[in-house]
């Protein structure tokens, strides 16, 4: 099957390089059979990469441990749910994930687009299969998926202790489909420059390739902080880790261009600004992708070294100079169509929003690559760690999350006073209401406060928006309010789902600002010992450890220590944390042994459990308790925001039209002043 | 011979009160796992598994001075953690709790957290702290990010203002006649009140 799979990897590379040559050549144009072909490779492409990844997939289910992948990432006894993920668990596996998934989406883009775009899609698949080019290539020459060793280990290592979680299953896949399906809307950006073709069609064309991208993303980075949560065993969510970074510019950059791509829709604006924004998110994504495996950043994510990132940094480089090449020769071609009337308008806020999330975006990659930029000049090492990223980012992020706020008030084109005054007074009483509610409960955490307080304005303009909407339909349709709610969504999901998103985000802001409260106490308790800790809710709990049991399971022996809990002296249960030494199948210990945290959630604060370890080989043990408040509400948030992303790219949802006039009203539409979107 | 009820109860009671306590003593030898509540501690099966052998912590460990200072101070075992999550959440990492041990041992000798820190870089160098001090080209790093997003809304809001004044002196574009019907008009009204409302 190895042998199947390189000879498949090479045909990707060779009809894909066809495919470049014909759709960069132009012929196309002139010989439709040509353009048939193009489009047609790309099916190809994807034919062949199925079939490499089938292969590799035959592999690890085999356990062919003569393939140094399947050996260095899978074992005898590991799960077979975990042999499925040890896929895109290594870096060359994943690369074949990359370019697999890549193709599909590529096919998908050939097939779904409207045959109004059909100018654009020979150009698409030329980037498309450029991109898919590049990523074989990598695995041909530098890391083979399929390489053979010179012997036949009896059995593989295993997968990493900390990839046998769920999570793990699934979040590398979500992250990487955001960051694949980025490079359909790159394609089309370039399609539209190459074809000179620059009205508002491509934006049309990639509106759902950019909200699947955002969504994915979105997930992934949710789901990447649940397992750091769940599987790192230090307390949090979210370190500014190099490579969470990594994961979150390209978010920020494809954020602020589902906004900005809102006033080039409506009003002819920002065009060159968008296509710079689509540009920069494709390359985010790459970069993102040569941080995590050229190991020149110190990552607890990322692969291991490897010379594929000196690849990576010359693809980097060259998409940067010929896309912003393109987009300079094009640059006359972009002017906008209309001119902003007013700085008091819905325009002008997006464009501050704009400012702030690409801030926000460099400012990460800045930090991200400063102790490179300051060892080039000082030429002493330092570490950039989060201390540095909370006081860079956390007022800029409290700005942002105030404009999200103001943002949806402001009108369109003009704004009068009156209508100022109208729209803002309801949110600023809320967050006022909780900025003194905050206050006299006695927080005083500056940057906790202000996000709560923000927290509650932006929720006072969500709310306005949905209570005007609902009650403006009872009025003219005297719906009842649940009917009224859903009609109101389910007509303009594009607004009211954004709206949901900022809901999400709000959510999010939240349970980050109650992380400043979270406790932590180390204890070492021999069975039966106990200690209390205070919550910051005024809760009290007691923790007894009962002890320790040791027992094997199908690939690892677990130490398991359990420890009783109450809350405020009623019983709440038993919570388990371990200790595992993963081994192979012949019992030969394969990694260091890992931890397994105990977590209760609740609506409040978690209750983390961390065992550490063992006193002398006694049952004694060291444990960190933890209690951290409104964690659950981050994974709440993230199902919120992605609920309102699903929502806003539904299909359909336009504008119904009811009675009699229905059927000669069909093409009928208003653009009504100051009913913009979020 | 035989030993009735009675006798077997009678000669029961007279031994149980010495013979009790130690069988329970014997069970307690007998058993490697302890008993909850008892305070016992039994030995474990494997104490290979369970990693790095641990001594009991005390209550500096709880000391959120310490916890402070150690959170300013970067592990060097190339984990990209603080000292003190590295040395409660990575238990194969031998550096952190080394480090940790430094940190006490400078308390121990009355230094303050600023002389504990200073401390770390003369012997470390500047990477021992997990954000740089900001001075010299590393307050460009703190400074360079708000500073950009600052200039850049300066100019932003520059040109906005220049724009909108350009747009309030231009002659208004004329406003194409609005072909509706009276039905169609109305209806607009309806919806214009109602993002009026």
């Amino acid at each position: 099957m190895t042998l199947l799979g390189q000879f498949a990897l090479w045909a990707a590379l060779l009809v894909g390089l066809w495919c470049v040559a014909i759709a960069f050549s132009g012929r196309w144009q002139d010989q439709p059979e040509l353009a048939r072909s193009v489009v047609r490779s790309v099916y190809a492409v994807f034919g062949c990469l199925a079939v490499a990844s089938i292969a590799l997939w035959k592999g690890l289910i085999s356990h062919d441990f003569n393939i140094e992948y399947v050996a260095a990432y899978t074992s005898r006894n590991l799960p077979s749910y975990y042999i499925f993920s040890a896929f895109w668990a290594g870096q060359k596996g994943s690369l074949l994930f990359w370019a697999v998934v890549l193709s599909l989406f590529a096919s998908a883009a050939q097939l779904l687009t409207p045959r109004r775009y059909a100018h654009l899609m020979p150009y698409v698949a030329g980037v498309t299969a450029a991109v898919i080019a590049f990523f074989v290539s990598v695995m041909l020459f530098a890391a083979d998926p399929f390489e053979r060793m010179g012997f036949t280990p009896a059995d593989g290592r295993g997968l990493n202790p900390q990839l046998q979680n769920v999570g793990m299953v699934i979040h590398p896949p979500m992250l990487y489909l955001g960051y694949i399906s980025i490079t359909i809307p790159f394609a089309f950006a370039v399609a539209a420059l190459l074809s000179r073709r620059l009205d508002g069609g491509w934006i049309q064309a990639i509106r759902k390739w950019t909200l699947v991208s955002w969504l994915f993303l979105s997930i992934g980075i949710t789901l990447g902080m649940w397992w750091a949560y769940v599987e790192l065993g230090w307390g949090g969510y979210w370190a500014w880790d190099p490579v969470e970074n990594a994961s979150f510019l390209p978010w920020l950059t494809m954020t602020a261009f589902l906004h900005s791509v809102m006033i080039q829709e409506k009003r002819g604006m920002l065009k060159r600004w968008n296509f710079g924004l689509i540009f920069g998110t494709f390359l985010l994504s790459i970069f993102g992708t040569f941080i995590t495996r050229s190991g020149v950043i110190a990552s607890v994510h990322s692969f291991t070294q490897s010379n594929v990132g000196y690849f990576f940094l010359a693809f980097l480089v060259v998409i940067c100079v010929l896309a912003f090449t393109l987009l300079y020769t094009r640059w006359p071609l972009l002017e906008a169509d209309v001119r902003l009337e007013s700085m008091v308008s819905r325009e002008a806020a997006f464009l501050f929003n704009n400012l702030l999330f690409v801030g926000i975006a460099f400012s990460v990659l800045w930090g991200t690559l400063f102790p490179i930029l300051s060892e080039l000049v000082k030429g002493t090492k330092i570490t950039v760690g989060p201390p540095f990223f909370n006081r860079v980012n956390v007022p800029l992020g409290l700005l942002l999350l105030g404009l999200t706020g103001v943002g949806p008030l402001i009108a369109w084109r003009k704004a009068s006073t009156a209508n100022l005054k109208r729209q803002f007074i309801a949110p600023s009483l809320a967050g006022v209401v909780t900025l003194v509610g905050l206050l006299a409960l006695g927080l005083r955490d500056l940057y906790a406060v202000m996000a709560l307080a923000l927290a509650g304005f932006v929720t006072g303009t969500i709310v306005q928006e949905f209570y005007r909407g609902i009650r403006a339909r009872r009025r003219m349709h005297g719906e009842s309010a649940p009917l009224a709610f859903g009609r109101l969504i389910g007509r303009n999901r594009r607004r009211y789902g954004g709206y949901l998103v900022h809901a999400g985000i709000v959510i999010y802001f939240v349970a980050f600002a109650g992380m400043a409260f979270k406790r932590e106490r180390e204890a070492t308790l021999k069975p039966g010992d106990s200690i209390e800790m205070q919550s910051p809710f005024g809760h009290t709990y007691r923790f007894t450890h009962l002890g320790i049991s040791q027992y094997e399971a199908l690939n690892r022996v677990v130490s398991a220590a359990t420890v009783e809990v109450t809350k405020d002296g009623r019983r709440a249960g038993l919570m388990t944390s371990e200790k595992r030494q993963h081994v192979d199948s012949f019992k030969r210990p394969t990694f260091e042994p890992s931890t397994e945290v105990a977590i209760r959630s609740g609506l409040q604060e978690d209750v983390y459990i961390v065992f550490a370890g063992a006193v002398n080989g006694t049952e004694e043990a060291v444990y960190r308790f933890n209690l951290n408040p409104l964690v659950w509400w981050v994974w709440f948030g993230g199902l919120v925001l992605v609920m309102g992303g699903l929502v806003t790219m539904w299909p359909g949802g336009g504008p119904v039209m009811t009675g009699p006039r229905r059927t000669h009203a069909d093409s009928y539409q208003v653009t009504l002043v100051g009913a913009g979107e979020p | 011979m035989t030993l009735s009820r009675r006798k077997f109860l009678e000669q029961l009671a007279l031994v149980a009160p010495v013979s009790l306590p130690a069988i329970k003593s014997w069970a307690e030898q007998q058993q490697g796992d302890s008993l909850a509540g008892r305070g016992a501690t039994g030995t474990l099966r494997d104490p290979s598994v369970i990693g790095r052998p641990r001594t009991p912590t005390d209550h500096k460990e709880n000391d959120s001075e310490i916890q402070a200072i150690e959170q300013q101070l970067a592990c060097n075992c190339g984990c990209t953690l603080d000292v003190f999550t590295c040395r409660t959440t990575d238990f194969s990492c031998t550096y952190s709790p080394a480090l940790h041990r430094e940190v006490l041992a400078l308390r121990n000798e009355g230094k303050s957290a600023r002389e504990i820190l200073d401390a770390f870089v003369g012997k470390y160098g500047e990477k021992a702290l997990m954000a740089p001090k900001p001075k010299g080209f590393n307050l460009w790093g703190y400074l360079l990010p708000g500073t950009a997003i600052g200039a850049a809304a300066v100019a932003l809001l520059a040109v906005l203002r220049r724009r909108a004044a350009i747009a309030q002196t231009a002659e208004p574009t004329p406003v194409p006649p609005v072909h509706a019907s009276p039905d169609e008009l109305a209806r607009l009204q309806r919806a214009l009140e109602e993002v009026n409302d």
